[in-house]
């Protein structure tokens, strides 16, 4: 029982992870239907950037609790990475937004490109490590461990997942981006700047996937330029597998996919008597995934919608 | 005015196109000897594919400074570095590019899983390969002459770690982790062998990737098995958190591994979770390298630190230029066989071959995280 709870634990963890990178590829697909591959490496540039400034700040042997130097980490993360997202829209899709659909496809593919390489050339091949500066607690829950960074990981996502569903429910901007997301022109009849939407759903995209990266560096106490790749590739599955263009499937499909995996790996082996091992367990994960889009194509949460006029 | 710009882009291209051309063929006139160096240059293992290419283009480089003559010219080497990602496709990919470029030997690849499709291309094209890292028994099984390696292969580092485990380290319940390329898989089985038959069971068997990051799940299933040792076969990257995550798991089960893991890197990654961890590396500590210190002080200036297989990149491409050397000739069909005939002392140590290419002799050495530094446990000989 307590190994059952520990693997959930380890997927709950992993899943809202996957699920804060998951609305970003959803939010943007929501309005522009497209899929923006560049943002798992959006991730890893808000990783890179907090780590930056927590080594500077750590190596300056500023006398700062360790808390304090990661939040200031996760500060410089955000608006950089916010920046970076308003630029790469601005660069890289405002000007195919009437192309044929392929068009801003392959850009994303180039932008992500082009994003690991300069990573690469900045802060180089190495992998980065991320100090020892925050507290390492563990805590006994129904018989498994939690660790301290673990318990921040659930509660800040949990804490951005609701506040980014409320933002869109309830606020004038998120009428804005529903309206921009219907119908974009129809929208701006409205008095809605379709741009103006479009920036900021890149930029609170980007912000979320900021908080991401450095969670992710702080877990696994490392970030390398290559790190935004599969974590974007997870989510953008997570994204699908919730039903993309739906925010509240990003959230339910990162959080499936996270559990997923972790029991998949977990029990695989003994269910199998040792003929399938956790070896399969991202085959297991997607096994899962194309299960789900057989029997319902948009997603679990996603509505059939009809292509758009 | 769009034409004439056009027209003008044309003539400059063509110009850099053709000029860089005849540059070229000048160059590489009959002084010039191409040697490939494939090794990881992005992706997880980047930090390790540029440590060789380091080891061998410093070792070009001095060759050059010294000058090297062959069948009476003056020859000059240049050292093609290719990036094969870790990756068996890409690796053939850059195999028959560096072929077609007319390369005359090849140091590499890193990775076993790379290293071996990649064989099968040199050896149709007769080019020698010297492979400073793979380990993977597959690689000299195949029966290919010109298939070489200066590192200790597979079967004798798992021999050795799985004996270490059971008869030094006293384990009983031993539970291997590997990341299911051909060197982790290669590694792990030669351990299982070993440590079974030293008397040891082994009550989990896992694997992750060489991608991975996250072992939460495998870990806290081992966990549930209580063994009193973990084996990983697999490299620093996937190392480091691994042994991170065990102390999240409060699972204070001792870590062994084997070359992939026993590098600055990992300590650096794990920190004080490191901290215990043992791990092997084929050869000698670069200490007591007959050359270590020296070759240390000379890569360290120029590079940096080193990352782990370096000295082997610097021997191999050594051990290749000096077979030329003896047969007067950078032709792969007349240097081949005297590189069998291979008697060098390189800093790694004494380098000859066997029937199959592989280094004969042979060392391991066992290391342990200790205040944050590899400290050699043990060198074991066991010639064969």
């Amino acid at each position: 029982m307590d190994i059952f709870v520990q693997q959930l634990i380890n997927g709950l963890v992993l899943g809202s992870v996957y699920a804060l990178v998951a609305l970003g590829y959803t939010m943007v697909y929501g309005i522009l239907e497209l899929i923006n591959f560049a943002h798992g490496e959006v991730t890893m540039v808000g990783a890179m950037v907090a780590l930056s400034v927590i080594s500077a700040l750590v190596g300056s042997g500023v006398e700062l609790p360790g808390i304090v130097i990661a939040l200031l980490g996760l500060l410089a993360a955000i608006p950089a990475c916010m920046a970076l997202g308003f630029t790469i829209e601005r660069l890289a899709y405002r000007p195919l937004r009437n192309a044929p659909r392929l068009a801003p496809l392959i850009t994303a593919i180039g932008v992500s490109i082009v994003l690991q390489n300069l990573a690469m050339l900045i802060w180089g091949r190495q992998y980065i490590t991320f100090p020892p500066i925050l507290p390492q607690g563990r805590h006994q829950l129904l018989g498994a461990t939690i660790t301290d960074i673990q318990m921040v990981i659930l509660a800040t996502s949990v804490v951005l997942m609701l506040g980014l569903i409320l933002l869109v429910k309830r606020t004038r901007l998120g009428r804005a981006m529903r309206a921009t997301a219907q119908s974009p022109q129809i929208a701006g009849l409205m008095g809605v700047n379709a741009n103006t939407v479009i920036s900021l759903t890149f930029i609170m995209g980007s912000g979320l996937a900021a908080v991401a990266g450095v969670m992710v560096s702080a877990y696994y106490g490392l970030a390398h330029y290559y790190m935004g790749f599969l974590l974007g590739l997870k989510a953008f599955s997570a994204a699908v597998l919730g039903g993309i263009g739906n925010i509240g499937g990003a959230v339910l499909g990162g959080l499936l996919l996270g559990v997923i995996e972790s029991l998949g790996a977990g029990y695989i082996g003994d269910l199998t008597g040792g003929f399938l091992g956790s070896n399969y367990q991202d085959v297991f994960a997607f096994f899962v995934l194309i299960l789900v889009l057989l029997f319902r194509p948009s997603g679990l949460l996603g509505e059939r919608v009809g292509e758009r006029a | 005015m769009k034409p004439i710009v056009n027209a003008l882009l044309v003539a400059t291209m063509a110009t850099l196109i053709l000029g860089g051309c005849g540059k070229h063929e000048n160059a590489s006139s009959d002084n010039i000897i191409k040697i490939g160096s494939v090794s990881p240059l992005t992706g997880p293992q980047a930090h390790l594919g540029k440590d060789n290419e380091n080891g061998a283009r410093l070792a070009v480089d001095e060759i050059n400074a010294a000058g090297l003559t062959l069948g009476g010219k003056k020859m000059h080497i240049d050292l093609l570095s290719e990036d094969d990602q870790a990756d068996p496709k890409t690796a053939t990919i850059v195999a028959q590019k560096l072929v077609d470029s007319g390369v005359v030997g090849v140091i590499g690849h890193l990775n076993s899983g790379s290293t071996i499709p990649a064989s099968t291309i040199y050896h149709a094209a007769g080019i020698p390969q010297i492979s400073p890292s793979a380990t993977a028994i597959a690689y000299t099984a195949q029966g290919y002459n010109t298939a070489f390696r200066v590192m200790t292969n597979d079967e004798q580092q798992g021999h050795v770690l799985g004996q270490y485990a059971v008869n030094k380290l006293g384990a009983k319940k031993i539970a291997v982790i590997d990341d299911r390329t051909a060197y982790g898989q290669g590694l792990a089985d030669e351990f299982v062998k070993a440590a079974e038959a030293a008397g040891a069971e082994i009550v989990a068997r896992e694997y992750t990737t060489d991608r991975s990051t996250d072992f939460m799940a495998i870990l806290t299933s081992i966990k549930s098995k209580s063994p009193d040792l973990i084996f990983f076969a697999g490299m620093d990257p996937q190392a480091a958190p691994m042994a991170r995550q065990m102390r999240q798991l409060g699972l204070k089960t001792q870590l062994l591994g084997g070359d992939g893991m026993q590098t600055p890197e990992f300590i650096k990654l794990a920190g004080a979770d490191a901290e215990g961890a043992i791990a092997s590396n084929p050869g000698l500590t670069l200490d007591s390298m007959p050359g270590g210190k020296d070759f240390k002080e000379k890569f360290t200036q120029r590079f940096g630190p080193i990352q782990n297989y370096a000295p082997y990149a610097y021997d191999a491409v050594y051990v290749m230029v000096e077979a030329m050397k003896r047969a007067d000739s950078a032709k792969p069909a007349k240097y081949l066989p005297e590189l069998s005939k291979t008697d060098y002392q390189g800093v790694t140590g004494k380098i000859r071959f066997d029937s199959k290419g592989d280094v004969s002799g042979g060392a391991v050495t066992l290391y342990q995280v200790k205040n944050g530094a590899w400290h050699p446990l043990e060198t074991v000989f066991s010639g064969k």
